[in-house]
């Protein structure tokens, strides 16, 4: 059952078009990645999708409801954590849960039992009763998780819920989307950090100036720029003299021994490891770690956006986002 | 039931994050008695029920647009506004929530020359209920003008600024300090655009009884106000707000 469904959405501001005729569907319970740098149109996308802004031309469905016709009946199923933390800094964190549940309707008695709950869920028990201004990067972070949280929704969007948070924070948060997930929240997460998306999304959309250059799943999408498999055995000792045997032995494949004790064998079919062990070992040959050799996220993003994500973000670049 | 609880805590937020905060407290108290102590000293021989109508409505006028539009404005830059725009409530519920703390403090801060003049004049013969809904009524038209202004302005700065901008002019065109009869002709038509004027007006007639045009006018022209300015503050709303 597809709980967001975006079919043919542009936003144009001007003569810039920040999202381009896109499209794609999530599934209940699913945790989809939206992925790009910078200026990309995450940020103009996830806006259209929760209400905040109108779409120029497509069609926008959240929970089975039409974003665009039905704007207030959509944003109640949904959870919002925007890529800023954006509660009230002159209230404790107690008291913004319980505002945040009353703009939902929630009754004072089902509020406070909820505020509590969270607060134990999120480790801000001790925290409850501090002004939300005194709060670190990490526990601001966690808070407006809670708050998006207050009221059950079936969707939670999450505009780069990690970004500026230490290392621990970023774990929990994580390790949080992963449990609503299971829970059968469905999440739908952008981010510009790569492995973040390798560890927790189902599928993932990269997008770059505002298409969506590529979609599907971790595996569907490491194969969209590698067709070949690979292994790297590292062995005990010199094993280059069987390289030209194991290629025979084994049609299809190529073999590369180097003198640092490794083998990488590529094959455009999945190499079977045991047979592979079995002749390494009947000649002799200790093999101490066979490892598959895949291509990371990040090299796929690369491929296909053509950006190098190694050059840092030029400073600014995430208000040109927004 | 959903959308009043959402009101109701809006409110109840607003009013205790904003105008019960001591400076905002001291506002209240010390703008309006500041004016009544300036225009004393001014015309020592004037009398206190002459100045009433213009201090109570300077005070509502001030009350209001400053704390409506720099509330807003506060909010929004730090975009916890964000929150009341994606909440399941009606815009209107919305509005009408944001200008409900702002109406009641420009009533506390426009009885604190009331109470004042109470200790000097005898007061009365002023129909208290047709006062009240006068101030309210004045309230509510210049808490929407500072909506207005809000949905104006990035920064509080730019707030202030534009609320300038229209207060001072209008004080000076409703009547309070020239006579209307005595304004330029091509202005008239503007004074009798503008809500204080007939908010002026009916505060005269109720305290001194010398009102220039009739109070049925003055109240359905407010009402008239309010209504206009509401419709545009929600189609201003969802023309800058939600892009």
């Amino acid at each position: 059952m597809n709980m967001i469904s975006v079919s043919r959405l542009t936003k144009t501001y001007g003569d810039l078009t920040a999202v381009d005729d896109i499209s794609f569907q999530v599934e209940k319970g699913e945790i989809y990645g939206f992925l790009g740098p910078n200026g990309a149109g995450k940020t103009s996308t996830i806006n259209m999708m929760i209400g905040l802004s109108r779409p120029s031309a497509g069609e926008i469905e959240v929970a089975g409801i039409d974003v665009r016709r039905r704007t207030k009946k959509a944003q109640a199923g949904m959870g919002i954590v925007p890529d800023e933390s954006n509660l009230y800094n002159e209230m404790d964190g107690f008291d913004n849960l319980c505002f945040c549940a009353s703009l939902y309707g929630m009754r004072r008695e089902e509020r406070e039992a909820k505020a509590r709950r969270l607060l134990t869920l999120f480790r801000l028990d001790d925290a409850g009763r501090r002004p939300f201004k005194a709060y670190s990067r990490g526990m601001r972070r966690r808070l407006t998780i809670a708050a998006a949280l207050i009221h059950s929704p079936q969707v939670l969007f999450l505009d780069e819920p990690t970004t500026g948070i230490d290392v621990e924070s970023s774990r929990q948060i994580r390790d949080l989307i992963v449990e609503l997930k299971q829970q059968g929240t469905t999440i739908f997460l952008t981010t510009h950090y790569i492995e973040e998306a390798e560890r927790i999304c189902d599928r993932i959309a990269f997008i770059a100036g505002g298409r969506i250059v590529a979609a599907g799943s971790l595996p569907e999408l490491m194969d969209s720029v590698s067709r070949q498999h690979a292994i790297r055995f590292i062995t005990a000792g010199n094993s280059t003299v069987h390289a030209a045997e194991l290629e025979s032995r084994f049609a299809g494949s190529e073999v590369r021994a180097q003198a640092d004790r490794t083998i990488v064998m590529t094959s455009r079919q999945r190499i079977p490891l045991f047979p592979v062990m079995e002749f390494l070992h009947n000649r002799g040959v200790e093999v101490l770690e066979a490892r598959e050799l895949r291509p990371s996220l990040e090299d796929v993003f690369v491929r296909l956006t053509g950006i190098d994500t190694s050059v840092p973000a030029k400073p600014g670049q995430k208000e040109a986002d927004q | 039931m959903k959308g009043w609880i959402a009101f109701w805590n809006i409110l109840k937020k607003d009013i205790r994050n904003y105008y019960l905060k001591p400076p905002n407290i001291s506002w209240g108290i010390i703008f309006p008695l500041s004016w009544t102590l300036m225009q004393l000293i001014r015309s020592p021989d004037g009398s206190i029920q002459d100045l009433l109508p213009g201090l109570i409505s300077m005070s509502v006028l001030f009350g209001t647009t400053s704390m409506l539009a720099v509330t807003i404005t506060f909010e929004r830059s730090g975009r916890s506004f964000e929150r009341l725009l994606l909440a399941p409530i009606g815009l209107s519920t919305m509005v009408l929530a944001k200008i409900a703390g702002t109406i009641l403090f420009g009533m506390f801060n426009a009885f604190v020359p009331v109470i004042l003049a109470a200790f000097l004049v005898d007061l009365h013969a002023v129909n208290w209920g047709a006062l009240l809904l006068a101030v309210l009524l004045i309230a509510v038209t210049s808490a929407l003008m500072g909506l207005l202004v809000a949905v104006s302005a990035e920064q509080v700065f730019e707030a202030q600024t534009l609320s300038n901008f229209f207060r001072f002019p209008m004080l000076f065109l409703c009547g309070l300090f020239i006579p209307l009869a005595r304004l330029p002709v091509f202005l008239r038509p503007v004074s009798y655009c503008l809500p204080l004027t007939y908010g002026t007006d009916v505060l005269r007639g109720l305290i001194t009884g010398s009102s220039t045009l009739s109070p049925a006018l003055c109240y359905g022209m407010l009402l008239l106000s309010a209504i206009a300015l509401f419709t545009i503050s929600r189609h201003m709303i969802r023309r800058n707000w939600i892009l």
